[in-house]
């Protein structure tokens, strides 16, 4: 008969929300909180940056204060990104589609080639075709982070079993039910690590942009790098770092949000308990 | 209930189907059984349209299954596979109410029939509603792929070597299930597999295909009685064909009513192979039999399992 012991799993899954908590939220508090302290007390730390590096009149970046270049950053990242997921995921669902089966292997060798290219040299071709300012940079961050969220698509729509895509047609599930109950679920977390790195790379590749003119996190490096002011540097290399960290460790709270069924635990006992 | 005439499938210049032509009667456990490419599986899947056939013509309930919408006809019938395909991220719950989800049952008539459902094959519905798929035995997750088959009470249940993937207990347990299944319902069930006695112990009739053309059709004891040629024979076993027709017999159809023994008693619901192997592992040659509730019926002799003739 069946002999359930009911209380057991709940208490292993309790245990794992707790574990969770601990180990995944706090760090991103953490960063947070270091961020906004250093994009709001930069201009505090003058003394410190006064006797570090003592020959330089103006040790702390003032042109621009460091919230107006975060945000100018963030919609630069953003925009490019939003851009660039949008056409990413669309163009991976289009490709694994049974009508856009043949231009597959054509994308995936575009992504490939393209992917051999560092951004710096997409934001160099873009500069001089486009002009200067904020939307060569643009362009350059779309078309850049296009790859890797097309790449993450396909791989994630590859990667849903066969038989779940079987069965959901033999059930009668009509194409689209197939591709928003079962494909993009199932494939979402591979799809959102391709998100992910594609925000990633832009991240950093949009403080390289502020060489094409366009103001961001990386105006007081490229500023302090042309004259010799390594404190500036250093304050912009501060922030986009932590910004980076941030963002990143909130994709990887998202992917565990997603791929959350994964998690529930397997008690040893079950097979046995009920199987007669 | 299902009709095929003259029906053909090709796969690139490969026959699969060759003019088939068979007849599924209503509420008749069908099972196709074959070689790996013999075709069974694509005449499954053409009657659900996961694939269209080539040639000829299919009909379900009278109309050619090319009228239906291929989703409601796929909504009509139940399907389970081998590999069972459960939703690796949809509980229990949700994976068996797939189909009542997709034809817009209230919520709570889905948890009912969920309930009903898990009870009907042996699992606890407080303790398995809400589990995913990973955290279940192989065994339980079949269970789950042949309850989601049947959860919109299909007309016909349609499955693909279900049970291919299970140990031989899991297995069987599994096959003394949907065998209840179909005694309760009176479904018309069409289950493909490549195992004689799965076929011999499930069937009400049994299709041999080879090369997408039947080669035998009939009841089960008529494959082991009467093989139609040595393709036959060798896919029920030469060497053991009286064992399995010990098998399809059970002993309330062969004991001798109002007489007595004493000694360990074997059921009357046994069958004949069973109550054969009762025979020599005791080294009787007479046993008596019992019903369930442990009610002296009679006695077997074992003269009368030679003779193969059910007494009076």
């Amino acid at each position: 008969m069946p002999d359930i012991k009911r209380d057991k799993p709940c208490k292993l899954r309790s245990s794992t929300r707790r574990d969770e908590r601990t180990i995944l939220s706090a760090p991103l508090l953490w960063a947070s909180v270091l961020l906004l302290a250093a994009i709001f007390g930069m201009t505090s730390l003058r003394p410190l940056f006064a006797t570090w590096f003592p020959q330089l009149d103006r040790p702390i970046y003032l042109q621009d204060s460091f919230w107006s270049l975060t945000e100018a950053h963030l919609l630069i990242v953003s925009a490019s990104s939003t851009v660039a997921g949008l056409i990413g995921v669309l163009a991976g669902i289009g490709v694994t589609r049974n009508a856009g089966r043949e231009f597959r292997s054509l994308v995936e060798t575009v992504v490939a080639v393209g992917q051999t290219f560092p951004p710096v040299a997409v934001l160099a071709i873009a500069a001089p075709l486009i002009g200067f300012g904020a939307k060569p940079a643009l362009i350059a961050l779309t078309l850049y982070g296009l790859l890797p969220v097309l790449q993450g698509t396909i791989a994630g729509i590859g990667s849903v079993p066969p038989a779940a895509r079987e069965i959901a047609e033999g059930l009668g599930m009509r194409a689209g039910q197939i591709l928003w109950r079962i494909e993009l679920p199932l494939a979402a977390p591979v799809i959102v690590g391709g998100i992910r790195t594609s925000v990633m790379i832009n991240l950093g590749t949009a403080a390289i942009a502020s060489t094409v003119g366009a103001k961001t996190l990386g105006s007081p490096i490229i500023i302090g790098l042309s004259g010799f002011n390594t404190a500036y540097v250093i304050q912009g290399a501060v922030i986009v770092a932590l910004l980076a960290v941030v963002i990143d460790l909130a994709f990887e709270q998202l992917t565990r949000y997603l791929a959350r069924w994964r998690q529930a635990p397997v008690d040893p006992r079950i097979g046995l308990a009920v199987e007669h | 209930m299902i009709e095929f005439h003259q029906v053909c499938k090709q796969f690139d210049h490969r026959k699969a189907v060759d003019h088939l032509t068979l007849t599924i009667a209503e509420g008749e456990f069908t099972v196709l059984i074959g070689a790996s490419g013999s075709g069974k599986s694509t005449t499954l899947k053409m009657i659900n349209r996961l694939v269209e056939h080539d040639a000829g013509y299919i009909r379900f309930a009278g109309e050619e299954i090319r009228s239906f919408k291929a989703e409601d006809i796929r909504r009509r019938m139940g399907y389970a596979i081998q590999s069972i395909g459960l939703f690796p991220h949809w509980t229990v719950e949700q994976n068996i109410g797939a189909v009542p989800q997709l034809l817009k049952w209230p919520r709570k008539r889905i948890r009912a029939r969920v309930a009903e459902l898990l009870e009907l094959l042996h699992l606890d519905p407080e303790h398995f509603r809400r589990r995913y798929p990973h955290q279940l035995s192989g065994g339980q997750q079949q269970r789950v792929g042949v309850a989601r088959a049947l959860a919109a009470d299909p007309e016909v249940l349609l499955m693909d070597e279900p049970f291919g993937a299970l140990d031989p207990v899991t297995r069987a347990a599994l096959q003394i299930e949907i065998a209840r299944i179909h005694q309760l319902s009176g479904r018309t069930i069409v289950l493909v597999t490549h195992d004689i006695d799965e076929a011999l112990r499930l069937a009400d009739r049994i299709v041999l295909l080879d090369h997408g053309q039947i080669i035998q059709q009939g009841p089960p004891a008529s494959f082991l009685t009467d093989p139609a040629n040595d393709l036959v024979r060798d896919f029920v076993g030469r060497s053991d064909i009286g064992i399995k027709l010990l098998s399809l017999e059970i002993v309330a159809h062969y004991l001798r009513r109002g007489e007595h023994l004493t000694g360990q008693p074997i059921l009357d619901s046994f069958n004949l192979r069973e109550a054969l192997s009762a025979f020599v592992a005791r080294r009787v040659d007479a046993l008596p039999v019992v019903d369930v509730h442990g009610q002296a019926l009679g006695v077997l002799h074992f003269a009368d399992l030679l003779s193969r003739k059910p007494a009076a």
